[in-house]
């Protein structure tokens, strides 16, 4: 069962590979696929909002289906291509980076794949099944409750099922880096990217369950007729805001410390320089997660809460802009006195430090309670967050796609496509978002459907569709150089960046069990302690010995599958007895599924001592 | 409130920031040509913050720039390596205290000014009888799907979709909606505050400065046509305000029209029982805009230019114009050539002389509060109304 042997299999057999592999290489290859398909649709979806506002008055798409196309950018560039992006490396690099042989929970971690992408797929069902989700990814009540279509029961149940996921990788990756580092790796030696992963991890652990919470109470209001939000009956609209954002907030630094964390890898390496301030940057990390969690009231500043409140969440969110501003200086002293090589992925990392600094002041200012009554719900706050997740989280994305693409593939992309990519987006990006701060200020709202003429709203926003459409042709030319690559790209040397991480102490093809023997880690960089004190190569911290892996598994397909069907079910159970069928066959597979799990043993297997020694892989 | 941070901002118009962010937008629109007290307290907190972020961003830069330059990679260097330098604790103290003081700077003010705007006790002014404190104009507002209603407290008047507002004095109003979350914003005069369904009601003043007819939106994601739930603030002089007043009490809703399709418009209104959403009058129907005053409105439907042509189509096909809205399918669609009565008998409801073009023109009228309270005899509107016209030119800033 080595890798090598899967490359000569015919194609059913790689799909079942794949269908049932909890190998988490192949899993961060199934996110980065499934993340990726998201993306595009992400994309599509602003393409088709940018076309519409691209003149005053225009009647391109209408009213109902605008909302469900910017409702549906929302959702799906957060839930489903942001977040499964994030959890593709985390899957591909940090078990690599601690020297682990998997995660923790390999089962629970296919497991997770498949209730992301079930999920998605189950959201995404609503435009053919009576119209998507048509109230804005906050989803605020009472709109959200009354909507005549199914959209928002697709969201609840959608989400619900791919909350679920998150949940669990996130628990998973927690406990991987808590118990499974090798020999030597302290905490205050992991990488900065492992650091990231696991204090998102945290925030996950945390943010995720207000969420599940509240989607649970939006799904008995619609679904079974309770009223938790509806305000004539008793109950109250807020109570689904402050829950909204409890994980709303947490979620964009459980988005955007990851990405710190690639960005942080990124330039040390290609600066050739070990982190600066690595102590302080593990510590602004922790703390931006920790003012993170109190924080969510400054999305809310013009719902009515008061002078107290406001007042309070405001010195709190500018409170953040003190370890964010650290980590940017850590980085730019970094890159100081280094040695800069500027490919593709420090490209990336050159453009994340301008566009994420002015993401950082625009938030500083809308912090400002009182003068985010003017910003708040307008294009001055979409201009914000898309220089953050876009200028953060998506240039990190692309930065770790490219930087990793030979840990995960084996190919390094074409660096010159890739410099096309960045320069066309970079330019289209700020084209795009940076004359939004100022439509916003000259009275543009944000989810408007239309602009009317006559109110000098027209030039901004031709510029930003412009500059849009230049982001369209960035994304496909690194579409093209991604499968240009994976056609007729040549295996690669496996260190090809001069590496300092452990992910690049491997052979290219990585083998499925990572290290033949543990390596001993002596310190921060461990590879680059070893190029420049030993003979460029890990020491092995134990004896060749059997390893112990886990078997593939197709219950996690089945257990997520259950949970769609039965989902369906639940969406359509008002409509016809189909949807009670649903929900019985569905439950069924899934608790059949979980028995099955429970009650048959699965101890794995083991890779024996003779075969390893024939192999001759890993740290020697 | 306006001390030091006014005398800042005066600072900085000197430096250009101001003038350049002031010559952004639509006067009446743009959130950056401040007309209103509220708008005014928020463009110094921007300028505040723009002008802190600008330094760091500067500073950032600059040393971004230097380094990119400086040390990319040479020709014959590929070998190089750098000094493994692990820190500097001067240095990261240094970019630890400066943000913290420069948000210390940036946090008084806001609290500060987070606290002035939120207080909606009406302000009692010096020299003046402690009961003009409970004499504060108070409007109830009502967001709809998508429209808004506009209640004048204790007056006895209503309106819809244009508010008048006097420019002497702070206006306090109350926010609630009748369906989902909306929220009520006119940038050029204030923040935006949520207008929320239920018990959730909030509170906020709105001031302008000088007279003018200026835009309001929804803020907050409400439907298909939140894009489309656009307002008027009409702010005129108090001595006009107070006619617009006194003219919307003495209403008559039964007084005949002039023309004679108007005639028959009217008895098309309520022989199709649009009354029955659409009053006449301050009677709180609130089904559908109020439309006392239709005969004076800025815009049809808040969106569209005002003129007979969009009345009718409207009436003919809202749906054509704002998607989702509650019109639609609600009514019998009556014929073009009644639709068009219709549309003569709402453009004649015009009970005040004081219209939207009354903002527009310099006159300032001084207040009538002698009169205000004997506003019964209202047959000598006229005759006030040349006595008291002192024309006085808006005196310039405080």
């Amino acid at each position: 069962m080595s890798t090598a042997a899967l490359e000569k299999q015919g194609f059913g057999a790689t799909l079942w590979d794949y269908l049932t592999t909890v190998d988490h290489k192949k899993i961060g290859i199934l996110y980065l696929l499934g993340g990726g398909f998201f993306f595009l649709l992400g994309g599509l979806e602003a393409m088709l909002i940018r076309l519409q506002l691209m003149l005053p008055d225009n009647e391109l798409i209408g009213a109902q289906f605008y909302n469900e196309v910017m409702t549906m950018h929302g959702t799906t560039m957060i839930f489903l291509a942001a977040m499964p992006l994030i959890f593709a490396f985390m899957n591909a690099i940090v078990p690599l980076q601690i020297g682990a042989r998997d995660v923790a929970f390999p089962f629970v971690n296919a497991l997770g794949f498949w209730l992301f992408l079930f999920g998605g797929l189950l959201l995404n069902l609503s435009w053919f099944m009576g119209g998507a989700p048509d109230g804005g990814w906050t989803a605020y009540a009472p709109f959200s409750i009354w909507s005549p279509t199914h959209g928002f029961d697709f969201y609840a149940i959608g989400l619900q099922i791919t909350g679920f996921g998150t949940l669990m990788g996130g628990i998973n990756f927690i406990v991987t880096i808590v118990n499974m580092r090798a020999p030597g790796m302290t905490y205050m030696r992991m990488p900065l990217f492992t650091w990231t992963a696991l204090i998102a991890s945290v925030l996950i652990l945390f943010a995720f369950p207000a969420l599940t919470v509240g989607l649970f109470l939006m799904t008995f209001d619609r679904l079974f007729g309770a009223n938790f939000f509806v305000p004539e009956m008793g109950g109250n609209e807020i109570i689904w805001e402050h829950l909204f954002w409890i994980f709303g907030h947490p979620e964009v630094y459980i988005l955007v410390l990851p990405a710190f964390g690639i960005f942080s890898e990124v330039i040390t390496t290609f600066s050739k320089k070990r982190l600066f301030g690595y102590s302080a940057m593990v510590f602004a990390t922790v703390l931006i997660a920790f003012f993170g969690f109190m924080v969510w009231a400054h999305h809310m500043f013009t719902v009515g809460m008061g002078p107290i409140a406001n007042s309070i969440f405001a010195i709190a969110t500018m409170a953040i802009a003190v370890p964010t501003g650290i980590k940017i200086f850590n980085w730019l002293f970094t890159m100081w006195g280094g040695n800069i090589r500027l490919t593709t992925p420090m490209l990336w990392a050159a453009g994340f430090i301008p566009t994420f600094t002015i993401g950082g002041m625009t938030g500083v200012m809308v912090a400002v309670a009182a003068a985010d009554l003017q910003y708040h719900d307008t294009y001055f706050v979409v201009a914000h967050f898309h220089y953050v997740i876009v200028g953060g989280v998506v240039f990190g994305l692309i930065a770790a796609t490219h930087y990793w693409w030979p840990t995960m593939f084996g190919k390094i992309l074409n660096e010159k496509l890739g410099k096309w990519t960045f320069w066309l987006f970079f330019i289209g990006f700020h084209l795009t978002f940076f004359i939004q701060h100022f439509l916003g200020l000259m009275g543009m709202p944000r989810r408007y459907w239309k602009f009317l003429p006559g109110q000098e709203l027209e030039v901004g926003n031709f510029i930003s569709t412009i500059g849009a459409l230049l982001m369209a042709v960035g994304t496909i030319i690194l579409l093209y150089n991604i499968v240009k690559t994976t056609v007729s790209g040549e295996k690669c040397d496996s260190d090809p960046w001069d590496g300092r991480t452990l992910e690049w102490s491997l052979p290219n093809p990585t083998p499925h069990y990572n290290f033949k023997q543990l390596p001993l880690v002596r310190g921060l960089d461990p590879l680059w302690i070893e190029k420049t004190q030993g003979n460029g190569k890990m020491i092995p911290a134990e004896p060749v010995n059997d390893i112990h892996m886990p078997n593939n598994s197709f219950l996690p397909f089945m257990m997520s599958l259950g949970l769609f069907i039965a989902g369906l079910g639940f969406i359509f159970r008002t409509d016809s007895t189909m949807g009670y069928i649903g929900i019985v066959a569905g439950l069924v597979i899934f608790f059949g599924s979980m028995i099955i799990r429970s009650v048959k043993d699965d101890l794995g297997y083991h890779i024996h001592k003779e075969d390893l020694e024939e192999e001759g892989a890993g740290a020697e | 409130m306006k001390g030091w941070m006014g005398r800042f901002r005066a600072l900085f118009l000197l430096g250009g920031l101001a003038l350049v962010l002031s010559g952004c937008g639509n006067p009446y629109l743009s959130a950056l040509q401040p007309k209103g007290e509220g708008a005014d307290m928020i463009m110094d907190l921007m300028i505040l913050s723009i002008v802190i972020m600008l330094f760091v961003f500067l500073v950032v830069m600059a040393i971004y720039v230097f380094v990119l330059v400086k040390f990319r990679q040479k020709k014959g260097q590929e070998d190089y390596i750098p000094k493994q330098v692990e820190g500097n604790r001067v240095l990261e103290t240094i970019w630890t205290v400066i943000p913290i003081i420069l948000l210390l700077i940036l946090a008084v003010p806001t609290v500060q000014y987070t606290f002035a705007l939120s207080d909606t006790t009406p302000e009692t002014q010096e020299g003046e009888e402690a009961e003009n404190a409970e004499e504060a104009l108070w409007i109830d507002v009502t967001g709809k799907q998508f429209w808004w209603n506009f209640d004048y407290r204790d007056k006895n008047v209503q309106t819809s979709q244009d508010l008048y507002i006097p420019t002497d004095r702070r206006v306090y109003i109350k926010l609630s909606s009748g369906d989902v979350i909306h929220s009520f914003w006119v940038p050029t005069i204030s923040g935006k505050m949520d207008v929320n369904p239920g018990k959730n009601e909030n509170e906020m003043f709105i001031q302008a400065d000088e007279e003018g007819v200026y835009w309001g939106q929804c803020a907050e994601f409400c439907g298909p046509s939140h894009s489309l739930m656009d307002f008027r603030i009409v702010a005129v002089s108090p001595g006009e305000f107070d006619q617009w007043l006194s003219d919307m009490q003495n209403v008559d809703p039964e007084a005949e029209p002039e023309s004679e399709p108007a005639r028959e418009g009217k008895k098309l209104f309520s022989e199709n029982s649009c009354l029955g959403c659409h009053a006449v009058g301050s009677s709180p129907a609130m089904m559908g805009p109020n439309v006392t005053n239709f005969g004076d409105r800025s815009k049809v439907a808040g969106i569209l230019d005002y003129n007979k042509d969009n009345i009718v189509s409207w009436i003919l096909n809202p749906e054509k114009h704002k998607p989702g809205n509650q019109m639609t399918g609600n009514y019998t669609v009556p014929s073009k050539e009644d639709a068009e009565k219709i549309a003569d008998y709402l453009m004649s409801l015009s009970p005040s002389e004081i219209g939207p073009d009354d903002a527009k023109d310099d006159d300032y009228i001084k207040p009538q509060k002698d009169e205000e309270s004997d506003n019964k005899n209202e047959e000598n509107n006229e005759a006030e109304d040349s006595d008291e016209n002192t024309n006085e030119e808006q005196s310039e800033e405080e």
